[in-house]
Order: structure tokens, then sequence, then C-alpha cells
């Protein structure tokens, strides 16, 4: 990858990312309710979104930049195992459209903001709400410093050197969080997804041409990884658990996070969920292809230190200068608007489920947006001093323990809407297995995702959150069969 | 078909992609695409389209 500075991607870049950002800043000032002093009105945008500004929100939130960077470098370096991120982002929707409307009335009803409000609400208890805002605030911290990261490649590829730019990008995402909570990622949002989207079109309907065709682009994947001797452009059968669990683990982790929740609860109805499942895969289809760039990469020869680099380096080999510093661009304002979301999502859980639950009861509404807004900044600068000051490993580490800890919530906050069996202690439980399993065999297995298993005489590799989520339900149900645990408060008749 | 058996639609997702062994293959190969990828692509506007259906049978109820 070139990291000399070229004036034209770097001039075309810092405009673009000088326009988005004052153009943002503008609109969302603009687009300010009466009072901010609620933390609904600043955390959830009023409950306001409708339809499009949801679709936008959840697409930028959802498919963000870093998922941009890595999906294509992983598929460069494994193959059509990399691949699952297809599977998984399509099967997220009939769950989305499931499960959401009704966890969204029951927020909308009792005005919870967060996944630990609707646990709380539902059973009467204040340590599993407390886990399930633990949870949800360790879970996105290490994805917040990935968007960072994101940022930082493309920063890196237009040959700017130090934090400075970093800190820059940051201290700009902070004043807009600060000033206009969630409706400042939602106004720039918009010209963020238009912008990736132009960008993506043109590199997976130009750069096949280039290359002679989507066939060429496969055959030179495969010769490289025959040459190669690991990776494979078909998916082999050693590997069809371990993908298959992958998907569909991820497909049910994906909306426990907080960024995802907040962007779900912010929208004005259960209609505007559903509809947003029928057209968010859209984005999809998008990542799907984008994510052959790591094959394009093989048949063009790309000569790069670390994978990440494979979409920078491609749009610098193969596009003119403007257009990658558009590009990139669209990828720095593309780790704002998740990075944006996610630190709002966490403050809420700081503002709710701990100050308000456990520091000062009878916090004023206003307070409680001020302790908010302070404790977004506060992730912030917490996710910067991390990317710079600790090794990158170290949040790729966490991340992937953040997907199989935020998996652990779904019995309490999802269960809840169908059954009214389950109690606190149970749950409670089965959260406290399903956290510490998973921990243990990631931590058994070297830090990766897969584990082994040996059932008899079948052996194979399996995604360990959902391993760690089925030891969660087991422990759940044997804990409340039991008959000393059939105590605690009933849940909430707020079946939905 | 009552509004219960219309829901089973949103299973079928989850059956085609998940059941791996069925679509890990070359042939037939599409546009240049390998079966493996064209049919995993194809299943995003399916999706869509059950949601579409099982949408449309919903009671209206915001």
């Amino acid at each position: 990858m070139r990291t000399d500075t070229d004036p034209v991607a770097l001039g075309v870049f810092l405009f673009i990312f000088a326009f988005v950002a004052l153009v943002g800043f503008i609109a969302a000032r603009r687009w300010r309710p009466p009072t901010l002093a609620k933390i609904d009105e600043w955390g959830l945008g009023g409950r306001s979104f409708g339809i499009w500004i949801t679709w936008f929100l959840l697409g930028g939130d959802f498919y963000t930049a870093y998922t941009v960077i890595a999906v294509p470098a992983l598929v460069y370096a494994v193959g059509a195992f990399g691949f699952f991120a297809l599977p998984y982002t399509i099967i997220v929707y009939p769950f989305v459209f499931a499960v959401m409307p009704p966890l969204w009335r029951l927020a909308h009803r009792h005005g919870y903001v967060t996944a630990a409000d609707v646990v709380r609400g539902q059973f009467g208890s204040k340590t599993l709400e407390l886990a399930i805002a633990l949870t949800g605030v360790l879970a996105v911290m290490p994805y917040i410093a990935l968007q960072l990261i994101g940022m930082a490649t493309v920063i890196k590829a237009l040959g700017l050197n130090g934090e400075l730019p970093l800190i820059v990008a940051f201290v700009i995402l902070a004043v807009y969080a600060y000033s206009s909570g969630l409706r400042a990622p939602a106004a720039i949002a918009f010209i963020k997804d238009i912008m990736i989207y132009v960008a993506v079109v043109a590199a997976i309907a130009v750069i096949p041409i280039r290359l002679g065709g989507y066939a060429a682009v496969f055959d030179a994947a495969d010769a490289a990884f025959k040459a190669k001797g690991s990776g494979a452009v078909i998916l082999p059968s050693s590997q069809y658990v371990a993908y298959a669990t992958l998907a569909l683990g991820s497909a049910l982790a994906a909306f426990m996070y907080p960024h995802t929740l907040t962007g779900v609860f912010a929208s004005n109805g259960a209609q505007t969920i559903r509809k947003n499942a029928i057209l968010l895969p859209a984005y999809t289809l998008l990542l799907g292809l984008l994510a052959l760039l790591g094959y394009m990469a093989h048949a063009v020869q790309l000569d790069i230190s670390d994978n990440n680099e494979v979409v920078p380096a491609l749009f610098q080999a193969l596009f003119p200068s403007w257009f990658a510093g558009f590009a990139f661009a669209a990828i720095a304002i593309g780790a704002l608007v998740p990075a944006a979301v996610m630190s709002i999502g966490a403050a809420n859980l700081f503002a709710r489920n701990f100050w308000r639950a456990h520091i000062d009861q009878q916090i004023s509404a206003a307070a409680e947006a001020q302790v908010a807004k302070i404790a977004s900044l506060v992730v912030q600068i917490g996710a910067v001093f991390a990317v710079i000051f600790l090794p990158i490993q170290f949040a790729l580490y966490l991340q992937l323990l953040g997907g199989m800890w935020i998996i652990q919530i779904l019995p309490a906050l999802v269960f809840g809407l169908y059954t009214s069996w389950f109690r606190a202690p149970a749950l409670l439980a089965g959260w406290a297995a399903g956290i510490l399993s998973g921990t243990y065999f990631a931590y058994s297995d070297g830090l990766k995702p897969l584990h082994a298993i040996h059932l008899g005489p079948i052996e194979t590799t399996v995604y360990t959150a959902l391993l760690a989520l089925g030891v969660n339900i087991v422990v759940a149900v044997v804990v409340q069969t039991l008959p000393l645990s059939r105590v605690g408060s009933p849940a909430a008749k707020t079946r939905a | 078909m009552n509004i219960w058996w219309t829901r089973c639609l949103l299973l079928l997702p989850y059956i085609g992609l998940l059941y791996v062994p069925f679509y890990a293959t070359r042939d037939p190969v599409l546009f240049g695409f390998p079966f493996f990828y064209w049919y995993q692509l194809a299943w995003v506007p399916l999706t869509s389209l059950l949601l579409w259906i099982v949408y449309r049978r919903l009671p209206d109820e915001d």
C-alpha cells in the first residue's frame, strides 16, 4: 500500500470531511427539539425517526466502517469462510422482523431507553438490570475502538502520520454527540451512506471489468489460495459447522448491542421497524459484493503488509487519486456514525441503569440527560486512549469476546416477550454461566472464536458464542425448574 | 393460509442458508460467480420478499 502523501487524494478527503462535518453539525442543531434535557430526546432522538431516517441510521450503524475494511480483509486472507458475513446479515432480518416490534412497543409504552430498562421492568431485578447494562458497555467499548482503527487505516493510506488526525476526528465526534445527541449521527448518516454506496458500487462495477470479469477474479483468488496452501474459494466440508454457527450466532448477537438497540428504540413505530427489516437487506447485497474486493486484491496481486489494507490499497491502485480521496472520506465519516451511536448507547446505559439505579434514584430528567452527555464524552475519550496506547490486537480480542458476552443478554431480553415462565434468578444464573463458560472456552482456545467439540464420533468446531448461549439457556431452564427458585417477582404483565 | 403458517415463511432463510452442504459447490456457475456465491446473494432479495409477504398479512397495530 502507498503511504506517501498524495496531494489530490488528501485535498479531496479533507474537503469532503470538513464539509460533511459542518453540514451535519448545522443540520443537527436546526433539527433540535424544544429541549434536549431529557434522555429520550438526547439519547433516542425523541423516538421520532421514520422509515428513511431509521434505514440510514441503522444501515450506517450496523454495516460499520470497520465492516467495510475487515470483511474484504478476511475474505482476502481465508477465502470462502470470510463470506459468513453474508448469511449472517441475511438471517438477522427475520429475527429483527419478529422480535424487535414487540420489544419496541414495550419500550415505548413504559419509556424504556435501554435493554437493561426493559429487563428491570420485566423481571423487577436490579441485579439483572446491572448485569445487562454492564455487558452492553463492555461489549460496545471495543467496537468503538474498531471504528477508530478503520478510520486510522484510511488516514494512514492518505500519508498522514501520528495520532493527531484521529484525535481531531474524535473531537468533532464528541462535540457532535454532546450537543445534539442521536440526531447528530442521524443527520450525517444520509450523506455517509450515499457516499459509501457510490464508492462501493464503483468498486464492484469497475474493478472486475478492469480485471477481466468476475470469473477471472475468482480464478485468480483460487490460484492464490492454492499457491499459499491455505484458504479456499469454495468452503471445505470441515468448515461447514463453523460457518453456519458463526452466521447464526452473529445474527442473534447483532441486535443485542447498545448501538443497534438504540437505533431500533429511536424509530417511531413497530411498522417502521418491520419495513426496515424488509429494506435493510439492500446493504447486505452491497456487503456481499464488497467482500469480493478481497478476491480482487488477489487478482491485482496487491503488495500489502496488513490484511486491513486491502480496501484502501485497491482504491489507490485502480482509481484516480480524487476518487480514492472520496472513498477514504466515505470510510472515515462512516466510522463517525456508528462510533457516535455506540457512545450514546453506552452513555444511556450508564445514566439509566447505573447512575439512576444505584447512585441517585431521585435524579431529575434534565440531570439524567446531563449524566448521559458527560458519559458519552468519557466513553469516546476512553476509546481514543485505548487505540493510541494499547496494541490493536487487544481491541480485536476484546471485540471478539464482546460478541460472545453480548449474546448472553438474549434470554433475559427476548424470552420475556414470549413467556412469563422465567424469573430473574434463573436468568441471572444463565447469564453468569454463559459469560463464564464462553470466556473460559475462548481463553482456552487462545482467544479464537471457534471451539472444537467432540460428540462421540463427531468432531467439529462451533462458534463459541453460540455454544455459551446454549450453556446459558440450559442453566436458566434448570435453575427455573429447581423448587427453591420459584421465588422472585413474577414477570410484569407486559407480554406484547 | 392463516397468519401462523405465513409466519413460518420467516424460517426459510435459516434453512436455506444454515444447511451449508447444499450450496458449498462451484457449479453451476452464473455470470462468473460460483454457486456458493450467487446462491447466497440470491437469498438477499428472496428474504426481503418473504418478509414483505408476512408484513402484508399482519394487521397494522402501531
